[in-house]
C-alpha cells in the first residue's frame, strides 16, 4: 500500500467534498422542509390530504433511493422541456437534489410527525384557548417543542444521507467519492484512495453520531 | 414534447434474440431476490451472534461487537461495495484470486462481492435489533433461567433469544425490506439485477417513463408482499397473552 | 345577563354518548362549580364552552355569540374567554415572561411593552414576580398553575373557565391556587370551575351543578346544594359523603 499521491491530491478531494456537503445542506433543508409538509398534512383532518401524504410516504419508502435517483437525472430533464416548452439544461446536480429531497422527505416526514405526536393534547388546546390559530399553534407552540425532542433523530438521518449521497456515484456527479475514485485511478493508488475516501466517511459520521448521542443523553435528562 | 407513450414495449422485442423487454425485467428481478435472500439468510445468523456478543459480561467480546457495528454502520454502502469488489479480491491468497477474477463469470463474481457486502451491512443492524431485543426483556428473566441450572449458552437459546426475535419482528421486518431496495448499488458493480434492467430498458427504448413506473410497481409489490409475509409470521409465532398476543 | 349560555348539548365518540342534553348558563359576575364523580362528562362540558370539544347537537352562546355556529371565528372567541387546565399546560420551550406575552402580542396584537406591563401586573398578582425569567420547568405544580391563571388573566377575560386546575397538585400546593382563585371570585369575575373542591364551592360558588353519566342532574343555589342534602339525588348524596368524608 502506498498512500503518497493523497497528500498532493487534497485539493480535488476537497473539491469533492464541498460538493458532498453542498448537496447535504440543500437536501436535509429541503427535506425537512417539505417532510414537515407532509406531516402537517399526514395529520390533517382532510382524508384527501392525508390520503395523499400517507400514499407518498409509502411510495418514497418501498423504492431504493438509487431508482430514485438514476429514474430524476433521466426524468427531471424531460419534465421541465415538458413544462416550458424548450430545452432546459438541468445537470445531475439539480436533478439528484430533487430526487434526495423528494426521497428524504418521506423519511423526514416520519420522524417530523413522530415527534409532533409526542406533544401532548393539552398543549394544543392551551394554545387554542389562548385564541391562537391552528397555524399559530403550530409555529409557536408545537413545531418548536416537536423539533427539539426530535432533534437527534432528525441529526441521525442526516448522517444517513451524508452516507448516502455518494450514491450520486450513479449519475456521475463528482463527490467526494467520486473524486477519490478518478483521483485514485489517475494516480495509480485506486486502493489506496478508496480505502482513505472510506475512513474519511467513517471519521465524520462516527464523530457526528458520537455527538447526537451525547446530546441525546443530555436531551434525556 | 415529443416523447412516444408506450404502454406495450414491455411485450416488443428487445431487439436481442427473441427476448422481449419483459424477459429483462423478471431476470432482474430474480436477480435481485437472489442477492437479497442469500444476504439477508448470512446477515440474521451474523447479525444474532454480534447481537448476542454485546449483552454478554465481560468485555472482549462486546467491545468486538460495538466496534463491528460502528465500522459498518459508518461507511457508505457503496464504499463498502467498492472494497468488497475492487479492493479485497487483491489480497486474497493466489488460487482464490485467480478463481475469483479469471474462473468466474463477471456475473458470479459481483453476485460474491454483493452478498458479502450486503450481508455483512446488515448484520451490523440486525445485531442492533437483536440486542435491544434482548435488553428489552424483564431482567427477571436471565435470572430465573440460570436459576433452574441453563448454562449461559442455554439462557440464552431457550429464554432470551426466543423472546427478543418475537419482540423485533417489525423492526427486522424493516431490514429485510432494506435489503432488497440496496440490493439496486449491485447495478453499480455490472450485476444485471432489477435497476439494472430498468436503466438499460429506458436506454434501448427510450421509454423511460414506462420503465421506471414498472420497476417501481415490482419493488412496491415486492416491499408489499414481504410485509405481508412477515406479519403472517409475527401472527404465527405470537404467543398468547404476552405483548398483545390474544389471551 | 348570560354570559356562557349552555343550550341542550349532547356530544358522542362514535356510538358512546359522552354529554347528554345538557343545558345551563352562567351569569356575568357569577361563580358556577361542577362536581361529580371521574367520567361524568365535567371536563369535556367545560371544553365545549369554548370549542375545544366538538358538539354534535344544541348550541352554547358566549356572550352573545354561537360557540357552535360554523362561522364563528373561534380564535377570537376564545381568546376572550381565560382558561385554566389540570396540567398547567404553560409552554415548557418559552420562558414565564414570554408565557405571559406570546398570546397577547400574536393574538391580540398588543405591542411587546404593553404585553410585558400587562403580564408582569398578573405576575404579580399571583406572587410570582421573581420568577419572569425561568422556565415552567424550573417552577412548582402550584407555581406553575399560578402563572397559568395570570398567562389566561393577561388576556382580560369576559369569563374564566377551570378544569380541575388543583387536581394535578401536591396537597400543600391546593391552597395557594385556590387563594388566586377566591380573590378573583371576590373581585367579580365570571368563573365556571370544575372542581371537587368543596371547601372552594362553599366559600365563593353561587351555584353548584353535579353531573353523573354525561348529565346534569343538579343545578341549584350552593345553600340549597350544601344546606338541604336530603333534596340531593341519591347519586349526588353519595358522591358528596365520599368527598366530604376527606
Amino acid at each position: 500500500m502506498d498512500f503518497s499521491q493523497i497528500i498532493p491530491s487534497l485539493p480535488s478531494l476537497w473539491d469533492g467534498m464541498k460538493l458532498t456537503l453542498q448537496l447535504l445542506l440543500l437536501a436535509v433543508a429541503g427535506g425537512i422542509a417539505l417532510g414537515t409538509v407532509l406531516a402537517l398534512a399526514r395529520m390533517s383532518n382532510s382524508a384527501l390530504l392525508s390520503g395523499f401524504a400517507k400514499a407518498y410516504v409509502n411510495y418514497f419508502r418501498s423504492i431504493p433511493l438509487l431508482l430514485v435517483i438514476t429514474w430524476f437525472y433521466l426524468a427531471v430533464p424531460m419534465i421541465l422541456n415538458w413544462i416550458t416548452g424548450e430545452f432546459v439544461a438541468v445537470g445531475a446536480f439539480t436533478s439528484c437534489l430533487v430526487a434526495f429531497v423528494m426521497f428524504e422527505a418521506a423519511y423526514y416526514c416520519e420522524i417530523v410527525r413522530a415527534g409532533i405526536q409526542s406533544i401532548s393534547k393539552g398543549q394544543i388546546n392551551a394554545a387554542y384557548a389562548v385564541g391562537m390559530t391552528y397555524s399559530q399553534a403550530m409555529r409557536l407552540i408545537i413545531l418548536p417543542q416537536a423539533f427539539r425532542k426530535m432533534t437527534p433523530l432528525l441529526l441521525q438521518q442526516t448522517i444517513i444521507l451524508f452516507q448516502d449521497t455518494s450514491l450520486v456515484y450513479a449519475v456521475g456527479l463528482i463527490d467526494f467519492l467520486n473524486a477519490a475514485r478518478a483521483r485514485g485511478d489517475i494516480m495509480g493508488q485506486s486502493h489506496e484512495f478508496l480505502i482513505f475516501a472510506g475512513a474519511v466517511y467513517f471519521v465524520i459520521s462516527f464523530g457526528a453520531s458520537s455527538l447526537v448521542k451525547r446530546l441525546q443523553k443530555r436531551l434525556a435528562v | 414534447m415529443n416523447y412516444n407513450w408506450d404502454w406495450n414495449i414491455f411485450f416488443k422485442s428487445t431487439g436481442i434474440g427473441s427476448e422481449i423487454y419483459l424477459d429483462w425485467f423478471v431476470s432482474g428481478l430474480g436477480w435481485t431476490i437472489a442477492v437479497a435472500l442469500m444476504a439477508w439468510i448470512i446477515a440474521l445468523l451474523l447479525g444474532s451472534v454480534l447481537g448476542v456478543m454485546r449483552t454478554l459480561p465481560g468485555k472482549v467480546l462486546p467491545a468486538i461487537a460495538t466496534a463491528y457495528v460502528e465500522l459498518f454502520r459508518n461507511v457508505p454502502l457503496l464504499v463498502q461495495l467498492f472494497m468488497w469488489y475492487f479492493v479485497v479480491p487483491d489480497y486474497l491468497p493466489e488460487p482464490l484470486q485467480i478463481w475469483f477474477k479469471q474462473d468466474l463469470n463477471p456475473a458470479t463474481s459481483a453476485y460474491i462481492s454483493v452478498v458479502v457486502c450486503l450481508a455483512l451491512f446488515t448484520a451490523a443492524r440486525v445485531c442492533e435489533q437483536v440486542r435491544t431485543g434482548i435488553q428489552a426483556l424483564p431482567r427477571g428473566q436471565s435470572a430465573a433461567a440460570l436459576a433452574v441450572g441453563f448454562s449461559i449458552g442455554q439462557t440464552y437459546r431457550h429464554v432470551l433469544l426466543p423472546q427478543a426475535f418475537r419482540i423485533i419482528i417489525p423492526p427486522l421486518t424493516s431490514e429485510f425490506l432494506n435489503i432488497f431496495k440496496n440490493s439496486s448499488v449491485a447495478s453499480l458493480i455490472g450485476l444485471m439485477e432489477l435497476l439494472a434492467q430498468t436503466k438499460q430498458t429506458a436506454e434501448f427504448s427510450a421509454n423511460i417513463f414506462e420503465a421506471f413506473t414498472l420497476a417501481t410497481v415490482i419493488y412496491f409489490v415486492l416491499n408489499m408482499s414481504l410485509m405481508t409475509l412477515m406479519s403472517l409470521v409475527e401472527k404465527k409465532v405470537r404467543i398468547p397473552g404476552m405483548m398483545g398476543g390474544a389471551k | 345577563m348570560s354570559m356562557i349560555e349552555i343550550k341542550n348539548v349532547s356530544k358522542w365518540y362514535g356510538d358512546f354518548q359522552v354529554l347528554t342534553d345538557c343545558t345551563t348558563d352562567v351569569k356575568k359576575g357569577e361563580v358556577v362549580v361542577v362536581c361529580g364523580p371521574s367520567g361524568s362528562g365535567k371536563s369535556t362540558l367545560i371544553k365545549t364552552v369554548n370549542a375545544l370539544e366538538p358538539f354534535q347537537k344544541g348550541d352554547i352562546i358566549v356572550d352573545g355569540i354561537s360557540v357552535g355556529d360554523p362561522k364563528t371565528d373561534l380564535p377570537k372567541l376564545r381568546a376572550r374567554i381565560g382558561m385554566v387546565f389540570q396540567n398547567f399546560e404553560l409552554f415548557p420551550h418559552l420562558s414565564i415572561t414570554e408565557n405571559l406575552t406570546i398570546a397577547q402580542q400574536r393574538v391580540l396584537g398588543r405591542s411587546k411593552d404593553e404585553a410585558m406591563q400587562k403580564g408582569m401586573h398578573y405576575l404579580d398578582r399571583v406572587g410570582l414576580k421573581a420568577q419572569a425569567n425561568k422556565f415552567p420547568g424550573q417552577l412548582s405544580g402550584g407555581q406553575q398553575q399560578r402563572v397559568a391563571i395570570a398567562r389566561a388573566l393577561a388576556m382580560d377575560p369576559i369569563a374564566m373557565l377551570f378544569d380541575e386546575p388543583t387536581s394535578a397538585l401536591d396537597p400543600e400546593m391546593v391552597n395557594e391556587v385556590l387563594d388566586v382563585m377566591v380573590e378573583l371570585a371576590h373581585e367579580g369575575m365570571t368563573m365556571m370551575c370544575v372542581t371537587h373542591e368543596m371547601g372552594f364551592a362553599r366559600k365563593v360558588a353561587n351555584r353548584v351543578i353535579f353531573m353523573d353519566r354525561g348529565a346534569i342532574v343538579e343545578d341549584c343555589e350552593k345553600e340549597e346544594f350544601f344546606g338541604n342534602i336530603d333534596a340531593r339525588s341519591e347519586r349526588a348524596r353519595q358522591f358528596l359523603s365520599k368527598i366530604l368524608a376527606h
